[in-house]
């Protein structure tokens, strides 16, 4: 059922929710108006207050599957968790998964979502083949590479601000079989990550590194580096079972002391250096999707992250600076993901990724001093000339935002007259 | 593989029945008012596995049409093994108050549609000697409150008249499931604020399933309306009639 809160479970407002079942079903005649997938957007991308949230988890349904190209065509709502369960075990994933496979195809393409194969597939919208975009009109436009092209590319990363993708065809990929061989190390400081992350994204589809943030001094910058492929195993997948948080905790028990025990744990147990290490790819792809609700960890007052994108010219010495802030604050959390990514251009207006590094940090909500904390990562951000991530945002200026995206005035001519979001309000005020 | 026929197989309950229907490769007809939202329906249950899916403009109170649905149905499948009865609506029951045209239509759609499908299905299992009618019926049916009685008598209708059927073809090895949901999230109900009590559709389909699949005679969905039923059902009158439920 959805709620119309999305995953930071901050900011919340007061929203209209109507659902649509069908893909036939007209849109209301009232807008404002915004498209709420699944909600695993951190921040106010998906949220629309004192607005109307047409929710699509009801769009769910297949319209064709060839085993033997490799093409899906669903409508908009469609869990890529649901096109795994269907695909995989006839060889085919979605192109590009992000870290959660909880997402819609529809929520996939508005933030055009990237994974750990960055570096090789670029993001999810350079495996489109097409979408139908309901607008408020009445009008349906048909959108393909080259049908209606200005339209796809405003809508591949226009957070679901152009209209309703009701259906979409996608490329899938190939895959050997659902096991993910390859290999763990820890690395100690930043060049270190470098090096590898350059050494390894020829030979391996996904790379990613998870960072230490509290390490300081000597040990900043360390972390674990994680690279594998896809491989044909023939061991049965483990035992699939889900948990769930079932309450809020009214005090979160993420605090300054048992995210330094975790970081200091995780950097040093076994499993961090293994030369030859076999993953199923659900823990390796979607680690946290066994754990239902885990955002509710951070408590009542729900939590922020930080996704920056910093160019390759200027991450060596920003992404220190970065980290010395973050440490010092000792506000930031357990789960800090660097990866680099690839030189294939996003498709899309708007699209977040593009050449360079990429760190991504969970902060606890603790008001003020947070969200001064992550200001003082804009101002580093800003200098670098890079970006931060609308799908994680809820809270960025909207003087950095304007930096970040500067095609934001382009978008405007596509977006539909009745459809907007608190993050489209926020970001673009004039300052 | 069963070869089931599926009437109102727009509805949320119904198309989440048919896709666990679908994942085993069952063959499916379905019946429904709504030509594109049944082959879209149609479309995703081929994905899933279904050996067929074929689908029948049918509105409900077109009583006359009934054998011929069932003669298409049964031509597509290559036989019939199995029948779901889902369609329904929710009567205003304010307006039904008002107007006995009302009262009428809703109870032509939800009990007298439903009460001749089974006449038709009964005489053609009998004929051919097995088979299973499954009937979506309601909590609603087990006692009338003043909110919605108009619902409730048309599905205390239904939910008497397969009892009746149940007992008549018990003997010939045919099964009649009376599938009694509480309170299910689908467009039916998307204008009610919803809280713990309800159900998702995938649910409730997981409980049908089960129900025809064992030849079950009343299942309750999820099964806690069974004890709060009971409840319901043995308040005496005199405490009853005080109430505003
Ligand atoms: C644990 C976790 C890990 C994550 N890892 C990654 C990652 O590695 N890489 C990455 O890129 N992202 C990642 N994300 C973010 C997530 O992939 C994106 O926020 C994604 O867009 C969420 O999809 P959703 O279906 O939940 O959409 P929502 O969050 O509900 O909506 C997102 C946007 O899509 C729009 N939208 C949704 N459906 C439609 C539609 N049918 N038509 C038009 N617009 C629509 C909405 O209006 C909104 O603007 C992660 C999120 C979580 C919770
Ligand atoms: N939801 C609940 O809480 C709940 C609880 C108890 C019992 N039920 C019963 O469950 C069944 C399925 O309902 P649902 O919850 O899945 O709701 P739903 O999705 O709204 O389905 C209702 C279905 O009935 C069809 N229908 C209505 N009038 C019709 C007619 N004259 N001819 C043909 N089809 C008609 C509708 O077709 P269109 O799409 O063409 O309108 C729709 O497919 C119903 O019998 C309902 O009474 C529901």
């Amino acid at each position: 059922m959805s709620t119309g809160v999305s995953w930071g479970r901050w900011p919340r407002y007061d929203q209209r929710l109507i659902p649509i079942t069908n893909r036939y079903q007209p849109l209301p005649p009232a807008g404002p108006m915004l498209v709420f997938g699944n909600g695993r957007s951190y921040g106010d991308v998906c949220l629309n207050a004192e607005g109307t949230l047409l929710t699509t988890r009801s769009l769910d349904r297949f319209i064709s599957f060839d085993a033997a190209s490799g093409v899906l065509e669903c409508e908009a709502g469609v869990l890529l968790s649901e096109i795994i369960a269907l695909t995989l075990p006839r060889g085919w994933l979605p192109a590009v998964t992000p870290g959660t496979a909880l997402v819609t195809v529809g929520g996939a393409i508005a933030n055009d979502v990237h994974g750990k194969n960055h570096h090789r597939a670029g993001s999810f919208g350079n495996h489109l083949l097409g979408f139908e975009l309901r607008r408020s009109s009445g009008e349906t436009l048909r959108c393909a590479p080259d049908q209606h092209a200005d339209w796809f590319a405003a809508t591949i990363g226009g957070l679901g601000l152009t209209g309703m993708i009701s259906t979409a065809r996608l490329q899938l990929r190939r895959v050997p079989g659902e096991w993910i061989a390859g290999d763990s190390q820890r690395f100690d400081n930043l060049q270190e990550f470098f090096a590898l992350a350059a050494q390894s994204d020829a030979a391996y589809e996904y790379t990613v590194a998870w960072l230490d943030c509290t390490a300081s001094g000597g040990k900043l910058g360390r972390g674990v580096f994680i690279r594998g492929n896809h491989v044909q195993h023939d061991a049965r997948p483990p035992r699939a079972r889900s948990l769930r948080l079932p309450l809020t905790p009214p005090l979160s028990p993420v605090t300054g002391l048992s995210v330094r025990l975790f970081n200091e744990l995780y950097f040093h147990r076994p499993a961090a250096q293994q030369a030859r290490a076999l993953w199923h790819y659900q823990p390796f792809l979607f680690p946290l999707d066994r754990l239902l609700d885990w955002n509710r960890l951070y408590g009542p007052r729900g939590f922020f992250q930080y996704q920056c994108l910093l160019p390759g010219t200027e991450a060596a010495t920003a992404l220190p600076e970065m980290l010395r802030r973050v440490a010092r604050s000792r506000q930031a959390s357990f789960l800090v993901v660097l990866k680099q990514f690839g030189n294939l251009p996003s498709l899309g207006l708007l699209s977040f990724a593009r050449p360079g590094v990429t760190l991504a940090l969970d902060f606890p909500n603790r008001g003020e001093p947070t969200l001064q904390l992550l200001e003082s990562l804009d101002v580093i951000t800003r200098a670098a000339g890079g970006a931060v991530y609308p799908a994680k945002d809820a809270r960025m200026a909207a003087q950095s935002f304007q930096q970040y995206f500067p095609a934001w005035r382009q978008l405007q001519d596509y977006i539909d007259p009745k459809f907007s979001s608190s993050f489209w309000r926020r970001v673009t005020r004039s300052w | 593989m069963q070869r089931i026929l599926i009437v109102g197989a727009t509805s949320a309950i119904a198309e989440a029945t048919a896709r666990l229907f679908a994942c085993r490769g069952d063959a499916l007809f379905l019946a429904g008012r709504s030509i594109e939202r049944l082959q879209a329906i149609a479309e995703d249950l081929k994905v899933r596995g279904a050996k067929l899916a074929d689908t029948f403009v049918h509105d409900a109170r077109d009583f006359e049409r009934i054998p011929a649905l069932l003669r298409t149905a049964i031509e597509h499948l290559g036989g019939l093994d199995a029948a779901l009865i889902a369609h329904g609506t929710l009567s205003d029951q304010t307006a039904c108050q008002s107007s006995v045209e009302q009262l009428r239509e809703d109870f032509d759609v939800n009990a007298l549609s439903v009460m001749a499908l089974c006449t038709n299905l009964a005489n053609q299992l009998e004929s051919q000697g097995h088979g299973v009618i499954a009937v979506i019926s309601s909590v609603a049916g087990d006692r009338g409150r003043r909110s919605n009685y108009v619902y409730a008598s048309a599905k205390a209708a239904v939910t008497a008249f397969t009892s009746g059927l149940r007992q008549r073809l018990y003997p010939l090895g045919i099964r009649v499931v009376t599938i009694k949901p509480g309170l299910v999230s689908t467009p039916m109900t998307a204008t009610f604020k919803k809280g713990a009590l309800w159900a998702m559709p995938a649910s409730v389909a997981a409980d049908i399933v089960r129900a025809m699949d064992s030849g079950k005679a009343v299942i309750y969905t999820p099964w806690f309306w069974r004890p709060i039923m009971w409840i319901i059902r043995s308040a005496p009158e005199t405490l009853f009639r005080r109430l505003r439920l």
